[in-house]
């Protein structure tokens, strides 16, 4: 394997062959010695006291360990923003399968019974259960007013723009919660010492994040808490904050019962218990002039958080952020409010409320497309956000991204105006009608505004004895091809072979916090950290006089390989400081969110079958410009992967609630797509590069998750001429809407009026 | 305090798994996953979901592809059983493993060892399978990462290679 | 996993006439588990109530498949794969073999038995209507006796059976007096492959100088059992097809069935489905008619 242009190949998957041979070790692989399993009673009302705790015959419960919430060292929370949702229920319960106790047992066969045989007894009290509810505030579930958070986000002046407007058009947008469904159930295994303290493993995205919620949950100090991350078995959000719980859970009871101890969701409990995409709803008022130039807007945006407030704010900050997508708004006024519902927490999916506020504006673009006459493409052609010209927040867009040359390709690709044209014609006579819509949009990768330098991540390279190097990073894989990408990148800033890096696992002991694997900045900040720690290795060598201004990676090994024999293992540190050009504002809420947007055209292609009313893809163009492809395999497949999902978002994933409850939290009930499910997706980059991103790469993981639940929507009003404003859309709603339709018809055939 | 329902006696199998014959001595209703991944340590069998519907937990039973999560051990009885610990030949890996190596097959691989023995499988009966039969072979594995596409460009390629068996 | 392994006894006793002896001795004790794509479903959620069990899987009386010149006797433990594999049964009774197609992903097709499917009775079971229009007919066995049954009188409510409780299906027998019929399946699910029915229709027809000569209907997840639409027959019978005629059959037939409300879909989807699936059906028909003359 030659060195040089590693960076832009598709090297292999670092962890790849144990994951084709079945080695890799993903938590519930694991055993420790002595280990027991544990396993969660939860609450079966939405909200109420805990009036009595029996635990019922036919079990033996001197040979449990039981944890309830007195059992708590620390501060019983799962600490994260605020400190609100209880690790343990003490007296009261806030959503069905809130967790109240803990049971232990060396046999994993007997916990099942076990939990069932406790019996709850409950005092009642009413609960809230949609967006609406909280909002009515007959009842306060959280806080002062069931608020989590809001934002007002202000741009020029609104109140002038509906003066100018030839139209104004409004519009109220739905999206339903999704389940991450990553294939691999949330697990933990923890293990506590009097002396060493709490150590956990377990499948997880965040280690730091689970390092804090233990300091506090036992009130330890720092050095007294390891997190280890195992192999991964998907994540997608679900397993950001979420392992902090179950983490906190296993180690209570490994604490309790002096040895190891694991708990292994099912996939019914975690359907049920876990974290899930925020549901939202989104109103558009919109000034437009009538030649279908937006003149200024109102967007009010709202996100249902579940029961506690968890990852709630950020959501709603980067959803309130997207809400004006990729055009340019002269004025604008965004209100964002996340409200607080008796479910069982929202958390982190794909996307962070980005591809509810984009579903809804790319929804309403074509709805101001009809009603000023101009076509889904003109219209957003007329509004696209240009270099030089500012965001909603007031940031410049400072690089030469051209959107109307993006979407000129993207018709191209997808033949969208012939197609446009032959499915009007061909849809009369059929009872398949064919359509193709358009989303255009922007992600925005790394964390808002100051978060990169609240986060202020670090991370190490290391000279190993044998020559090598090793990346030191609390980032984690989870399939998205971490391990992969910072391989590669430290291998061509070095110029060394791929195969002589390597990358230590994930753990707090071990590795520096690199920040959340999260928000897309993995590759882009993280990378850039990794890519100047990595040449401060050299430049150590160098200074050593152990390595030339040249060399070859036999040289180099050799190099670090005297080093180390000299004087030990030697490390580079790298700290984000934050470029002075991004600049926010946190209590205004305005100037640079992100240090870096990719931007893209999505183009979905559709068949309505009127005879079972259900909607297939038939093609779908991904056109999107992300700085630089490190990874042509890779990135790929992250964007097919998102899309996938996106079209599960769209058409598929609908949640069943119940007074709270996900009624139907099995794989059989709840659909996501097969292989024969999907047609060929077709994935297209283009590349401007990226001054604040690891070889001018942009954040790419979330960006495919925004753009295929409008684009097929789109598509599908196209094809049937009837709007469609909630995911998910099943073909019980299609069927709904075309007979209110048909009713509608007849009842003004019959009353004679106009539409 | 009354006591769990008596315990039913364990039983005696003989199972032929990757090669080897083992005997286990476990309950008759022990699933066969669990005698894999526990009693043998053959943890490269996975569950995702324990009701048959996201083919994690795929192996060959008499060259025949099953779930598992839904195969009581007794049913499994003298029969000869390949995991995914089975397919590579010591260090030389299966077409199908080189193949969703080089094509991106395997993102976060917690569904690619059913994926992979689904593939194989289907590859048996079918050699040279077209993408729309490999897509049907596939249905009964659920992927949340790869959205499928770079799964079937790997198994197509080694059914172009003629290297499935 | 819900279950207890610990708590369960499964016995394989290795013959039809064991198993039978077994069911003779304590019926209703024990409970038949083939392929155990449904039981071991049951039992890994923790929501099996037998703790006994009988194993029929691969008894050799039971998975094989008899050709006579009139009828084809299909063994209750041949599972789908097997089906899907047999040259006759998948030339002549193609509606059985497309909805063995249908069922699961191939994994549960290698499991998944004919028999286990008609004893569960569930009424979105993707084969049954197949086997309602090919008017079936069971061979029941038990230690004492043997008989024959119609299929479209085996099932009584909602998961409800015919079955004694010593008895088991032997096999499902199809006369094969249909093959020269025009054959049409469909199936509406909530996704391509991996799903349970919404609806799904079976229907075979025959055009004798342009007119219906017969016509058998049979849908799936429309009401508590299989259901065979006599009454849309009715209508269809005789008459030629013409777009009056295609109407009033999908009026009749979302008029005869019974859906209802679930968590897969609604009453009035299934209804407006099923009434198109006739339609398109008899569409096909009148074409494949047509192209005959």
């Amino acid at each position: 394997m030659s060195t040089g242009g590693i960076v832009g190949r598709s090297v292999p998957r670092l962890e790849g062959r144990d994951k084709v041979t079945g080695q890799a070790r993903y938590v519930d692989d694991i055993s420790l010695p002595g280990m027991l399993f544990g396993a969660t009673v939860r609450s079966r009302i939405p909200r109420g006291k805990i009036a009595k705790v029996t635990f019922g015959p036919g079990v033996d419960w001197d040979e449990f360990v039981i944890v309830s919430a007195k059992d708590i060292p620390g501060k019983n929370c799962i600490a994260l923003i605020d400190d609100d949702e209880p690790c343990l229920a003490d007296g009261t319960v806030n959503h069905p399968e809130e967790p109240i106790l803990l049971l232990a047992h060396p046999d994993r066969r007997l916990l099942p019974q076990a939990v069932e045989a406790v019996c709850i007894e409950y005092e009642p009290l009413p609960a809230v259960f949609n967006i609406e509810e909280s909002e009515q505030q007959s009842q306060i579930i959280w806080g002062t007013d069931n608020v989590f958070k809001s934002y007002l986000i202000e741009k020029g002046d609104v109140d002038a723009a509906w003066e100018e407007a030839d139209y104004i058009v409004e519009g109220e947008y739905t999206t339903g919660a999704q389940e991450q469904l990553y294939i691999e159930n949330n697990g933990m295994i923890a293990a506590f010492d009097p002396q060493q303290g709490v150590t956990v493993w377990g499948s997880m995205q965040c280690p730091y994040y689970v390092h804090k919620s233990l300091v506090k949950l036992f009130n330890l100090p720092g050095e007294r808490v390891r997190v280890v991350q195992t192999e991964t078995g998907g994540a997608f959000g679900g397993k950001e904050d979420y392992p902090s719980v179950i983490a906190g859970h296993a180690a209570l009871l490994a604490m309790k019962s002096g040895r190891p101890v694991k708990i292994a969701y099912d996939r019914i409990e975690d359907m049920a218990a876990t974290t899930k995409r925020h549901p939202s709803r989104t109103r558009h008022r919109t000034a437009v002039s009538k030649d279908g130039k937006i003149l200024g807007g109102e967007i009010e945006f709202t996100i249902d958080g579940g029961a506690y407030e968890t990852l709630s704010p950020v959501v709603l900050s980067r959803g309130a952020i997207h809400a004006g997508g990729a055009y340019y708004w002269p004025a604008i006024r965004i209100r964002a409010k996340a409200v607080a519902t008796n479910t069982p927490p929202q958390g982190a999916f794909r996307g962070f409320g980005a591809p509810q506020s984009l579903f809804a504006l790319e929804r309403h673009m074509d709805r101001i497309a009809k009603v000023v006459q101009l076509s889904p493409v003109e219209i957003r052609r007329n509004n696209f956000l240009k270099p030089g010209e500012t965001t909603t927040t007031g940031q410049t867009v400072n690089e030469a991204v051209d959107l109307g040359k993006l979407l000129d390709r993207a018709m191209q690709l997808s033949d969208y105006s012939a197609k446009k044209d032959r499915f009007a014609r061909e849809n009369k006579e059929s009872t398949r009608k064919k359509g193709i819509g358009i989303a255009s949009f922007l992600h925005g990768a790394g964390f808002t505004g100051s978060g990169e330098r609240y986060l202020s991540s670090v991370v190490g390279v290391e000279g190993c004895a044998d020559g090598t190097v090793r990346i030191l990073v609390s980032s984690t894989e989870f399939g998205q091809g971490t391990n992969t990408v910072l391989c590669q990148i430290v291998a061509e800033a070095l110029k060394v072979r791929y195969e002589n890096v390597s990358i230590a696992r994930p753990d707090t002991q071990e590795v520096p916090n690199s920040g959340p694997t999260v928000a897309s900045r993995t590759v882009m900040v993280v990378g850039k950290l990794v890519l100047s720690a990595a040449l401060g290795i050299r430049q150590t060598l160098e200074a050593s006089g152990l390595l030339g201004a040249t060399y070859s990676p036999e040289e180099f090994r050799a190099a670090v390989r005297a080093y180390v024999a000299k004087n030990g293992n030697f490390r580079s540190l790298a700290r984000y400081e934050q470029p002075e050009d991004i600049v926010w504002d946190e209590q205004k809420y305005r100037g640079s969110a992100y240090a870096a947007y990719a931007w893209a055209i999505y183009v979905a292609e559709v068949t309505v079958d009127l005879t079972s009313y259900s909607v297939s893809v038939d093609d779908f163009v991904a056109l999107q410009e992300v700085g630089r492809v490190l990874h042509p395999v890779l990135a790929k497949g992250q964007i097919i992967g998102g899309i996938a999902q996106g079209i599960g978002f769209a058409l598929y994933e609908k949640v069943i609630w119940e007074k709270g409850r996900m009624q139907n939290g099995q794989m059989t009930n709840y659909i996501i797509p097969t292989s024969a499910d999907l047609a060929p997706i077709r994935v297209y980059f283009e590349e401007l590069g990226n001054v604040h991103g690891a070889y001018g790469a942009k954040g790419i993981g979330e960006l495919p998750m925004d753009g295929p639940a409008p684009a097929v929507i789109n598509a599908v009003e196209d094809a049937l001429g009837v709007p469609f404003n909630s995911i998910p859309l099943l073909p019980e709603d299609i069927f709904d809407a075309l007979t209110n339709k048909r009713e509608r018809e007849k009842l003004s055939h019959v009353t004679g009026d106009h539409r | 305090m009354s006591e769990s329902p008596p315990n039913r006696a364990k039983c005696e199998i003989s199972l032929q798994v990757n090669g080897k014959v083992v005997a286990v001595r476990t309950y008759p209703m022990e699933r066969l996953l669990d005698v894999l991944r526990e009693q043998l340590g053959l943890t490269g069998t996975k569950e995702g979901c324990g009701e048959g519907e996201c083919g994690s937990c795929s192996v060959l039973v008499d060259g025949v592809l099953v779930n598992s999560c839904l195969v009581p051990v007794l049913q499994a009885k003298d029969a000869k059983i390949t995991t995914i610990e089975g397919l590579a030949e010591g260090e030389r890996l299966h077409a199908l493993q080189q193949a969703f190596l080089e094509f991106g097959g395997a993102q976060c691989g917690i569904c690619t060892p059913g994926m992979i023995l689904a593939a194989f499988h289907l590859l048996s009966k079918s050699p040279q399978p077209t993408t729309e039969e490999i897509r049907e072979g596939l249905s009964g594995n659920l992927c949340r990462c790869t959205g499928y596409a770079q799964i079937v460009e790997a198994v197509a390629e080694v059914g172009r290679r003629g290297a499935g068996g | 996993m819900r279950a207890r392994p610990a708590e369960y006894e499964l016995a394989a006793p290795g013959t039809l006439s064991a198993v039978l002896s077994l069911l003779a001795q304590e019926p209703g004790e024990w409970l038949p588990i083939a392929g155990g794509t449904d039981v071991m479903v049951q039992y890994c959620a923790g929501r099996l109530p037998s703790r006994k069990l009988v194993s029929i899987w691969n008894l050799p009386e039971l998975r094989r498949i008899e050709v006579t010149p009139n009828e084809v006797r299909v063994g209750a433990g041949c599972t789908y794969t097997d089906l899907r594999q047999h040259e006759i049964v998948s030339r002549e009774f193609v509606l059985l073999t497309t909805a063995a197609g249908w069922t699961g992903g191939i994994a549960n097709q290698n499991r998944g038995t004919l028999g286990g499917n008609v004893i569960n009775g569930s009424p979105a079971a993707d084969s049954l209507p197949a086997l309602l229009v090919y008017e079936a007919e069971l061979i029941l066995v038990s230690a004492k006796r043997e008989r024959r049954l119609a299929y479209g009188d085996f099932h009584t409510d909602y998961r409800k059976t015919r079955l004694a409780p010593d008895e088991l299906v032997q096999s499902i027998c199809l006369s094969r007096r249909f093959s020269e019929y025009y054959a049409h399946a469909r199936k509406v699910g909530a996704r391509n492959a991996q799903a349970i029915s919404k609806v799904c229709l079976a229907a075979l027809g025959r055009l004798v100088e342009g007119a219906v000569d017969d016509v058998r209907l049979a849908m799936g997840s429309v009401a508590p059992v299989p259901l065979r639409l006599r009454e849309t027959e009715r209508v269809v019978r005789g008459r030629r097809i013409k777009a009056e005629l295609i109407q009033l059959a999908s009026k009749t037939a979302a008029a005869e069935i019974r859906p209802i409300d679930d968590i897969r879909s609604t009453a009035r989807y299934r209804e407006a489905v099923a009434g198109n699936l006739v339609a398109e059906f008899l569409e096909r028909l009148s074409i494949a008619g047509r192209q005959h003359e």
